[in-house]
Order: structure tokens, then sequence, then C-alpha cells
């Protein structure tokens, strides 16, 4: 049987999803479950990332799997100028499952032809977090009680966040979602995800600034704007402050409104949203750990 | 063009008995054609000539290969450099066919992804591109999943 790996959101189908949104909200009531009892997993992080390296780890713990792995290049071969190709084949003799998160684009699709087992990108530089995808598809779905008919507010870098651009490819499977987007031109959603929706009939707007606009979102996904995509310190500077998100804004916001982020967040959310029940960001990356343990169950065809 | 010159380009370069004839190709990757075809380790007989006059192009170079006929698939592969490539197949010195080149769906090697951050900038790995527009050309990326766009596009 062919391994099934997860490296872009867009190798899965509507039925993928479901399935695993389904599987997520069965963890989310009886989180332990030992699935995973007398298997190894691979948690290979070339690069740190503590909040999605933990989320899997908790993940793997919850199904009562074994862990080996590293938490940076450093302390791994890489650092004695090792292949990210024979450190795969290494690691794949050893284990059942391969999540790896690493700084170069395409490493995990070259890791998953390499390797035996099947690997799950926990992102690959700028380019793929498909976890991160189906999580923020859970917390909508939570949130919202459908995927379907939802209308998304995208607000900060819609230009190099790889979670916007995963997240619109996601939901334009569902039916009539609407897409708002929120960003300094500088940082304005590329033209081939504008000529995606196009091609699908999704309707989308786009606004420079937030205003009571923001008053018909059924979500209101938030951004960081990160320093390090900028070539430019200037031009960051610049648009660092643009859009920050107030306690204010959120007054005549419907019921139903739930504020999501990738997080961490800097300061476009103002800690004063923090008590809002509209903000769902903290419970949004709780929602990770059982939607991680969806995606290893359905990879290995656990449940 | 003069025909006196006619006959005299018809000279620099001499005929084949069977083979290929490569006609269009831009002087300036004559040797990237070669290079793609392997054509430096065939043992028949090769005649190429470049700087050639050329109505359409300015300059062209041209190759015979005696004794090899091409796959299309192999033949397919000089497209992303020379365009306009024409093919003539020759048996006993005669023109039997004439074929254009065709941008394949895929291409796999020859192409340098334009990001510096993709994995195949960065290890030794074979290039592998979907070819999601054919003109002007754009090749997206297998592994990083950008898009090298025909005026950024570098042979390896």
């Amino acid at each position: 049987m062919k391994k099934k790996d997860l490296i872009s959101i867009t190798d899965y189908s509507k039925e993928d999803y479901l399935r695993i949104l389904e599987l997520a909200a069965d963890f989310e009531k009886n989180p332990n479950q030992r699935l995973l009892e007398g298997k190894v997993v691979a948690s290979l992080f070339f690069e740190p990332s503590t909040r999605t390296r933990l989320s899997f780890e908790t993940a793997i713990n919850r199904l009562g799997g074994r862990i080996i792995g590293f938490s940076d290049a450093g302390s791994s071969s890489v650092s004695k100028g090792e292949t990210l190709h024979d450190t795969i084949r290494m690691v794949s003799n050893y284990v059942d499952l391969i999540v790896m998160r690493h700084h170069l684009e395409g490493s995990a699709r070259y890791a998953a032809e390499v390797a035996d087992v099947p690997v799950i990108n926990a992102g690959d530089g700028a380019n793929q977090h498909p976890t991160q995808t189906l999580l923020d598809m859970y917390s909508i779905l939570k949130t919202q009680g459908t995927l379907d008919n939802i209308n998304i507010f995208m607000i900060g870098d819609l230009k190099y966040g790889r979670t916007v651009h995963s997240l619109l490819m996601a939901l334009s499977e569902f039916e009539k979602p609407i897409f708002n987007f929120i960003a300094p031109e500088e940082l304005a959603m590329p033209e081939e995800y504008k000529l995606f929706l196009k091609e699908k009939g999704i309707r989308f707007f786009e606004h420079t600034e937030i205003n009571d606009n923001i008053n018909h979102a059924d979500i209101i996904y938030m951004t960081r704007v990160q320093k390090e995509r900028f070539m430019d310190p200037i031009e960051y500077e610049k648009v660092k402050n643009v859009y920050i998100l107030k306690n204010n804004m959120l007054k005549d916001t419907k019921s139903n409104m739930r504020i999501l982020h990738p997080l961490p967040r800097i300061n476009e959310i103002h800690p004063d949203v923090d008590k809002n029940e509209k903000a769902y960001y903290f419970t949004q990356a709780k929602n990770g750990v059982y939607t991680r343990q969806a995606i290893i169950s359905h990879i290995l065809n656990l449940k | 063009m003069p025909d006196s010159f006619k006959k005299k380009l018809k000279l620099k370069v001499s005929a084949i008995n069977n083979g290929t004839v490569i006609d269009h190709i831009p002087s300036e990757n004559l040797f990237k054609v070669i290079s793609i075809l392997g054509l430096q380790k065939v043992k028949s007989q090769i005649t190429f000539g470049f700087n050639f006059e050329s109505e359409k192009m300015g300059s062209k170079a041209i190759i015979k290969v005696s004794d090899v006929f091409f796959e299309d698939d192999e033949i397919n592969k000089i497209s992303l450099i020379a365009r306009n490539a024409k093919l003539n197949i020759i048996r006993d010195y005669e023109v039997v066919e004439k074929r254009v080149v065709e941008v394949p769906d895929k291409v796999i090697g020859i192409v340098k992804c334009f990001n510096p951050k993709c994995i195949t900038n960065n290890e030794e790995i074979t290039t592998y591109f979907n070819v999601i527009s054919k003109k002007p050309l754009d090749l997206k990326c297998k592994y990083c999943e950008k898009i090298t766009h025909e005026h950024q596009m570098v042979i390896k």
C-alpha cells in the first residue's frame, strides 16, 4: 500500500479533511488513547519551533508513542555536514513515522521521497505548514458549526504568510466562502491566489483598513508581520504597526465571530482583546494537539 | 540574402546521408543543446555551425547528427532553450519528416529552480517542474511549489 504523507494541504481531498476533523473531535472528547503503543516517532526539528514541536510531542505522548529526535540542527549530525538525504535515510530505518521541520522550502517533499515511512511536514520554510491549516479548520468548524458559507477576514501579512495561503486553498473546497483581505500594499495577497479564487468563482474583497467592515466577519484571522521576511529593515518598520486589532473595534461584530491567530503574536492583537470571549487563539493552539493526534491516526491508519 | 550566399551557406554544413538536422537553434544556446542531448557522447559524425545569419532570428545555429533519430521525449527537452527549433529527419539524403519541438508537461533536470531557499539549490537533487503555462513558460517546482517564470529561467 502506498504510504500516506502530509506535505502540502493540497495533497489531501475534502474527504481527508473531514475525516481528520471528525477524528480530532473524538480526541478532544477522549485525548488519551494509546494507539501508538509500541511505535516510535521521529521528531526532527532542523529549525527550532518550540510551539509546533511541543504540540506534536504532546500529541504523540497522548497516543502512547515514543519519540526520538532533536530540537535544533545544532544538536544533530547536520552540524557535521550530513545531507538531509542521509539523515532521513538513516532515521527512516528506525521509526514508524517522521515529523519534520526544516528551513529550506521543498525539504519535506524531498524527505517523503527518500523515506520508507510516512512524513508529516511541520513547516518547510515559507512554503507549507499543513497541520496548522487543519487545526485552523478544526477551530472554525468548532466555533461556527460548519465550514460552509464562512465569511473570513484575513489581516496582516498576506503576502508571505503561508498559513493564510493554505487556509484559503482549503476553505475553497467548501460551500461559498467569502474572503476579505486587509493588508498594506507591500503585503497584499499575491495575484496567484486571487486568480485561483476568480477561477473558482469565489467572492473576495480587498480593503486597506480595519473599520466597521469587520462587523460582517464570522472569522477574523490575524497574522504577524515577520521581520525576517523583509530584505529592507525600513520596509518592515513602515508596515509593522499598520494593523492592530483592539477590543473597542469588536463591539459591533457578530456574536458568533471568533478571532484566530497562528501565534506567536507580537503586537497585532492588543492584550485587551484577550478577555473578550471572541478571542479564540489560545484555544486554537490547544486544538492543535487534538488535530495532530487525528492526523497521525489518519496517516498510520490507527482508527 | 543573395543566392550566392545561400549556396555558400549550404556548403558550409555538409549534407548527411541518414540522421537528424536540428535547425533554428539560437546561436548562444548551441552548446547547451549539445549538452542536453548528450551529443558529446555520440560516436557517429556530427557537424554543427553557429552564428549563421537568419532572417527570423538574427543569428542561428544548426546541428547535423548522422545515424541518430531522437524520441519526442528526448528532443522536447531542448524546447526550453530552442523554442523554434525545427527537425528534419533525413533518410538517403532526403528529408522524410519535419518536426517542431514542443514544451513538455514536465521538466526534469535541465532548469534550476529560481528560489534560492529551495532544497534543490542546497542539496544534490534533480529538479522537477510541472509546466503550468507553455507561453509564456511557467514552471512550478514540485519541491518548493514556487513558480519559475521564463525570464528567471537558468539552465543547469
